[in-house]
């Protein structure tokens, strides 16, 4: 019983608190003893009811001054710096954009410019290989063919003596020939126009 | 609040004058205290926010310039080209409510746009001016516009009365979808707030059921953040709607 007692003042002490703590806010709101009759709003009788139109015309004015003479010019003054600053910025990068664009066009230009100076290069090192090979090879024929009637003309000369022994060697193994199988020494004479006679038959 | 068995949910919205003697004579009440601390949250953000004035933002800069951005493109979308000189009111307009809608939801704070007269003193304020611009840009051709164009002129007595009653409409709509929304917001916070009171001193059960109003006040923050600020919306679009038929040839 003493125990039932007792919780249920300490639950009244807690309900009571909480209450408290709940209405303290709310009850501050309202000055002490204020009870309405009606709608305090509509008692246009009451000095402070006209009283707030007034002075709210005048706090409502001077906002209003200090806003449009400062504070609002002040946010202006930093949005236009700011779409100032980005433009400019923007205007810079296009501009940086545009010398880039350009000095990649120049170096295309300039790398197409080489491949073709290196191309005419490498053809002219080709063609001028080519003609010099050509030049040798027509020296070499040249020489090649000086030497070539030269040894004709020194086989020539060696033919023209070698022929031009053969009537006296042939004169000289026929009367040889003769004295051996006949015993008879053949005039001279005989023999070389018998010799002549079968050379100039066979073209000697 | 809630005393005894009673909610007192209006009770909150009365006026009461602050600083003492000074505040009496001045009439000077927790509602203008709460429009200058408004006005300053709106300054510091911007001045505080702006004060680095880097070129690549920080966090608080960025929420900044995204606010003017919000703003300068609502009123030059709605209003046309016309509207950037407008663009100075409709930003002192939206966020002059919205950090009134917003510091009305702190405790201990006031909600000054729950009060009918001052939201009432700003839609009058856009009245008068769309009606001022109207007469200066379009002069008397601004009568005509109550009489809608290709309308049969046999129903001009009965067109022309309804549209300058519905012209004449505009400021009372204004003011008092503002009004309404936040003081139901906030007449709902207290009943709950009471609710919780109330059946806290039930007992053990009504400990727990009144954690369920404690629930439904956060939802309802939730959802005031978002009225706050729709209603800010919404004053500040119709504005600049106004504007633009002001300001259209």
């Amino acid at each position: 019983m003493a125990r039932a007692v007792m919780y249920d003042n300490i639950r009244r002490a807690g309900t009571v608190l909480a209450s408290s703590a709940l209405a303290l806010p709310l009850m501050a709101m309202v000055a002490p003893g204020a009870r309405a009759e009606g709608m305090p709003q509509l008692d246009f009788g009451n000095p402070y009811v006209i009283g707030q139109v007034v002075w709210g015309a005048g706090i409502f004015l001077v906002l209003y001054l200090l806003l449009s003479r400062s504070a609002l010019p002040k946010v202006e003054k930093v949005l236009s710096l700011r779409r100032q600053t980005i433009e400019t910025d923007l205007g810079i990068a296009h501009k940086a954009k545009t010398r880039a664009d350009e000095a990649v066009a120049d170096l295309h230009e300039a790398r197409r410019k080489a491949l073709a100076d290196a191309q005419a290069n490498v053809d002219k090192v080709v063609e001028e290989a080519r003609l010099a090979a050509a030049r040798q090879t027509e020296e070499m024929n040249a020489r090649l063919a000086t030497e070539i009637q030269d040894a004709e003309t020194r086989i020539a000369q060696a033919r023209g003596q070698a022929l031009a022994s053969v009537r006296e060697i042939s004169t000289t193994t026929a009367e040889t020939l003769i004295h051996q199988l006949s015993g008879i020494a053949a005039p001279a004479d005989f023999v070389t126009a018998k010799v002549g006679s079968a050379a100039a038959a066979r073209g000697l | 609040m809630a005393a005894g068995s009673s909610i007192d949910a209006l009770g909150q919205f009365e006026l009461h004058p602050v600083l003492g003697a000074l505040g009496e004579s001045l009439r000077f009440s927790q509602s203008p205290m709460m429009m200058i601390v408004a006005a300053i949250v709106v300054l510091a953000f911007l001045y505080v926010g702006m004060r680095p004035a880097a070129v690549v933002p920080g966090r608080l800069q960025s929420a900044a310039e995204m606010c003017y951005d919000f703003i300068h493109n609502m009123a030059v979308d709605t209003i046309g080209p016309e509207g950037r000189a407008f663009f100075p009111f409709v930003f002192t307009l939206f966020f002059f409510i919205l950090a009134g809608n917003y510091l009305g939801l702190l405790p201990f704070s006031f909600a000054f746009t729950s009060h009918i007269a001052v939201t009432l003193a700003l839609a009058l304020m856009v009245f008068c001016l769309s009606i001022i611009v109207s007469l200066k840009v379009q002069g008397a051709k601004f009568l005509a516009h109550f009489m809608p164009a290709g309308a049969p002129k046999a129903l001009a007595p009965l067109l022309i009365p309804i549209e300058i009653l519905s012209f004449l409409s505009r400021p009372v709509s204004l003011s008092i979808r503002l009004f309404a929304n936040m003081v139901a917001g906030h007449v709902m916070f207290d009943m709950f707030a009471a609710f919780t009171i109330m059946l806290a001193g039930l007992g053990f059960f009504g400990d727990i059921i009144a954690v369920g109003p404690v629930v439904i006040n956060i939802a309802l923050m939730a959802l005031e953040l978002l009225v706050g600020a729709l209603q800010a919306y919404v004053f500040a679009i119709l504005t600049c709607i106004y504007l633009r038929e002001a300001v259209a040839h």
